[in-house]
C-alpha cells in the first residue's frame, strides 16, 4: 500500500531482483535436488567400477583354460561360459515362448477389444500378477509346474529342471511384456483405426493389419524388455533349475542346469564352503558383469525401439 | 426409380457386407485373446490355491503360533516372526532412503531441466538402472556396502552383513523405480496449472511445492507403496549382502543403531532356504511362510489400486 501511495519510484535493478532471501532458498532447493538426480550416475559408476575392477582381478589370476570346459564347477576350477550361456538363453527362450504369446494377447484384448469397465478390472489382476516376488513364483516351478505339467507331459523330467523354471519365468514376464505392449498400441492414433473402420475393416483387420503394424516398434521392445528380465531372472532359477553344485553343459530343457543368475547365487549362498583354489567365489563379479553388459546392451536397444513409437506419434 | 433396393437384394448385399464365414474368424480371434489375458488370471488363482492347500495344515494347526514364532530347525516349531519383522525393519529403512531422494531426483529431471542432451543422458540412465537385474544390485551392494564401508555398516563379527547394507542395497535398487513413476506422475500435471503459479511470481520451487506436488501426490504415493511392496519381496540381492538364513539369536536390550549394524533376516530369503530343504513338513512351512508374504505384498498392492482409483484424474 505504501508503495503505492508514494510518488513512483524508479524501476531498479534491485526491485526486479527480487527477495534475496527467496533466491538462495532457490538456490539450495535446486543443490539438494540436482544432487540426488546426479546420484542415479554415481550408482552407474560405482555398478561399473565394482565389477569390471573384481572381474578383471579374477581374469587375471585364473587360467584362461578354465572357461572352456565341460560344465560349471566353480569349486573344481571349471569355469565354463558356454554352460551358464546356454542355460540362460534356453531359460530366457522358454520364458519368451511363453510370455510372448500371453502378454502380447492380452495387451491385444486390453487395447483394442476391452470395454474400460472391463480394462479397469482385468487390468488391476495383470499388475498383481506382476507383484508376485520371483521367490514365490520359484516354489511354484517346483511344487506346481515341474510334477504336474512338465513331468506329465515329459516323464525323464527330474525333479530340478530348465523347462520348468523357464516357464515360470515365463509367467514372471508376461505383465512386463503385456504393459509395455499395451502402451504402444494404446498410442496409436485414432485416426488410423478409423480410417481402416471407414473402408470397412473388421475390429479383428484393424487390429492385426493396423495396430499391430503401426505399433511394431513398442511390440519389438516389449520382447525385448521381457527376454532382458527373463536373463536377469534369479530366484526361480536358484530354486527350480537345480544347480547348486555346478552343472554339466547341456542343451536339452530336461536336465538340470546353470544360469548366470543360479551361479551367481549359488556362489553367494555356498560362500563358506567353496574350497579348491579360492577362485570360486570371485568368479561371481566376472559373471555378473556379464549380465550386466548383456542386459545393458538389450535394454539400449529396446529403448532405441520404444523411442521410435514415440517420436512417430 | 426407387432409391431403396428391393428386399431380397438388401439381404443378400447385407449377408455378403457382414461375411458370415469371416465373422467366425473375427469372433474366434477375439475370445483367443481373451483366453490368452484369462489364462494369466487362472495361473494367478492356481498359484494362490496350490499354495494355500499346501499351507493349510499349518495355518489351522498353528495359525498365529506360526506367525509368531521364531526360526527353528524344527520344522513343527519354526515360524515366521524374525523374517518378517525383519523384512519390516530393511522396507522401512528403504521407504527412509529411496523415496525422499527418488522423489527429489524426479522434481529436478522433470521439473528443473530443459532438454538437453545431459537431461537426456541422466534420464536415459535411470531407464537403464531400473532394468539392471537385481543380483546385480547384490554384488554392488557386496563390494561397497558390506566390504568397503565394513567399519559403518556392520563392524565386528557380523563383518557389514547387516541391515544397513541389506536396506541400503534395496535402496539403491529401488531408487530408480522412484524416480521413474515420480517422473510420469510430475509429467501428468498440466502445464497451465504451473504457469498460472509462476503468472504470480512464484519461484520454481514454490511453483512444484504449492502447485505440481499436491496434483502429483496420488500418483507418486502409489508408485512408493509399489516400489516397497517390490523391495520387501526383493530376495537375489539379499543373498549376495548376507542375510541371515537361520535362527538370530538376539541380545534383549540394544540400541537402534546397534540392531540396524547387527545381522538379520528377511522374509523371502527364509522361503528360500525353506523351499531347498526336502519335502515333507517344510513345505506346508514354505507355502505357510508364502501366504504371509503374499497377504502382506497383495494387501499393499490392493491399497494402492484403492488410491489409484479414488483419486486417479483425467486432465
Amino acid at each position: 500500500m505504501s508503495v503505492t501511495a508514494t510518488t513512483p519510484r524508479a524501476i531498479t535493478l534491485e526491485l526486479m531482483r527480487g527477495s534475496r532471501r527467496r533466491h538462495r532458498k532457490e538456490r539450495l532447493v535446486r543443490l539438494f535436488f540436482l544432487s540426488a538426480a546426479a546420484l542415479g550416475l554415481v550408482i552407474s559408476l560405482a555398478i561399473v567400477l565394482a565389477l569390471v575392477e573384481e572381474a578383471v582381478r579374477w581374469l587375471f589370476a585364473i587360467d584362461l583354460g578354465w572357461l572352456w570346459t565341460e560344465g560349471w564347477f566353480p569349486r573344481s576350477d571349471e569355469f565354463d561360459l558356454l554352460t551358464i550361456l546356454s542355460g540362460t538363453v534356453m531359460i530366457a527362450v522358454i520364458a519368451m515362448l511363453v510370455a510372448a504369446p500371453l502378454g502380447l494377447g492380452a495387451a491385444a484384448y486390453l487395447s483394442e477389444y476391452a470395454t474400460p469397465r472391463t480394462r479397469r478390472t482385468l487390468k488391476p489382476i495383470l499388475e498383481t500378477l506382476a507383484s508376485i516376488p520371483s521367490v514365490v513364483l520359484g516354489y511354484f516351478a517346483l511344487q506346481w509346474i515341474n510334477p504336474e505339467l512338465v513331468r506329465r507331459i515329459f516323464g525323464s523330467a527330474g525333479t530340478f529342471n530348465l523347462l520348468a523354471a523357464g516357464l515360470a519365468v515365463g509367467i514372471l514376464t508376461i505383465p512386463l511384456v503385456a504393459s509395455v505392449a499395451e502402451d504402444a498400441m494404446h498410442a496409436v492414433p485414432h485416426a488410423l483405426r478409423e480410417g481402416a473402420y471407414g473402408i470397412g475393416a473388421r475390429r479383428k483387420t484393424v487390429t492385426t493389419r493396423v495396430v499391430f503394424p503401426a505399433a511394431v516398434s513398442g511390440i519389438v521392445a516389449s520382447l525385448i524388455l521381457g527376454f532382458s528380465r527373463a536373463v536377469g531372472e534369479t530366484m526361480i532359477v536358484a530354486i527350480a533349475a537345480g544347480a547348486t553344485g555346478g552343472a554339466l553343459r547341456t542343451f536339452n530343457p530336461l536336465e538340470r542346469g546353470q544360469t548366470m543368475t543360479g551361479a551367481i547365487s549359488s556362489l553367494a549362498i555356498g560362500s563358506d564352503q567353496v574350497r579348491g583354489s579360492g577362485f570360486a567365489f570371485d568368479s561371481l563379479y566376472f559373471v555378473g558383469l556379464l549380465l550386466f553388459v548383456i542386459t545393458f546392451l538389450l535394454n539400449v536397444v529396446s529403448e532405441r525401439f520404444v523411442r521410435r513409437v514415440r517420436s512417430r506419434y | 426409380m426407387a432409391l431403396v433396393a428391393p428386399a431380397d437384394a438388401r439381404t443378400a448385399v447385407d449377408l455378403a457386407l457382414r461375411g458370415r464365414k469371416r465373422q467366425v474368424g473375427g469372433m474366434l480371434f477375439r475370445f483367443g485373446l481373451l483366453a490368452t489375458l484369462l489364462l494369466a488370471l487362472a495361473i494367478l488363482l492356481v498359484l494362490l490355491v496350490t499354495t494355500l492347500a499346501d499351507a493349510w495344515p499349518v495355518l489351522t494347526d498353528r495359525g498365529l503360533d506360526f506367525v509368531k514364532s521364531d526360526t527353528s530347525s524344527l520344522a513343527e516349531r519354526a515360524g515366521v516372526w524374525q523374517g518378517l519383522v525383519g523384512s519390516l525393519i530393511l522396507t522401512g529403512f528403504v521407504a527412509a532412503i529411496a523415496l525422499p531422494i527418488g522423489i527429489a531426483a524426479a522434481i529436478y529431471l522433470q521439473e528443473y531441466t530443459r532438454d538437453t542432451r545431459t537431461s537426456r543422458i541422466l534420464i536415459a540412465n535411470i531407464r537403464n538402472l531400473a532394468g539392471v537385474p537385481s543380483v546385480v544390485y547384490g554384488i554392488l551392494g557386496l563390494v561397497i556396502f558390506v566390504q568397503a564401508m565394513r567399519a559403518i555398516t556392520g563392524p565386528g563379527s557380523v563383518s557389514g552383513k547387516s541391515y544397513i547394507s541389506g536396506g541400503l542395497t534395496l535402496a539403491v535398487l529401488v531408487m530408480p523405480i522412484v524416480i521413474l513413476i515420480t517422473m510420469e506422475a510430475l509429467r501428468a500435471v498440466p502445464s497451465s496449472i504451473r504457469e498460472g503459479a509462476y503468472g504470480v511470481g512464484a519461484t520454481r520451487w514454490e511453483v512444484v511445492r504449492s502447485h505440481v506436488l499436491p496434483y502429483a501426490a496420488p500418483g507418486i504415493f502409489t508408485g512408493a507403496i509399489l516400489a516397497l511392496a517390490r523391495a520387501f519381496g526383493e530376495t537375489a540381492p539379499l543373498l549376495l549382502v548376507g542375510a541371515v538364513t537361520g535362527y538370530i539369536s538376539t541380545p534383549s536390550s540394544r540400541t537402534p543403531l546397534e540392531i540396524l549394524q547387527g545381522p538379520y533376516t528377511a522374509l523371502p530369503t527364509q522361503i528360500f532356504a525353506w523351499a531347498r530343504l526336502p519335502a515333507g513338513d517344510w513345505q506346508s512351512n514354505t507355502a505357510a511362510a508364502i501366504i504371509v508374504l503374499l497377504v502382506a505384498i497383495l494387501l499393499v498392492n490392493f491399497l494402492a489400486i484403492l488410491l489409484r482409483n479414488r483419486y486417479e484424474r483425467t486432465w
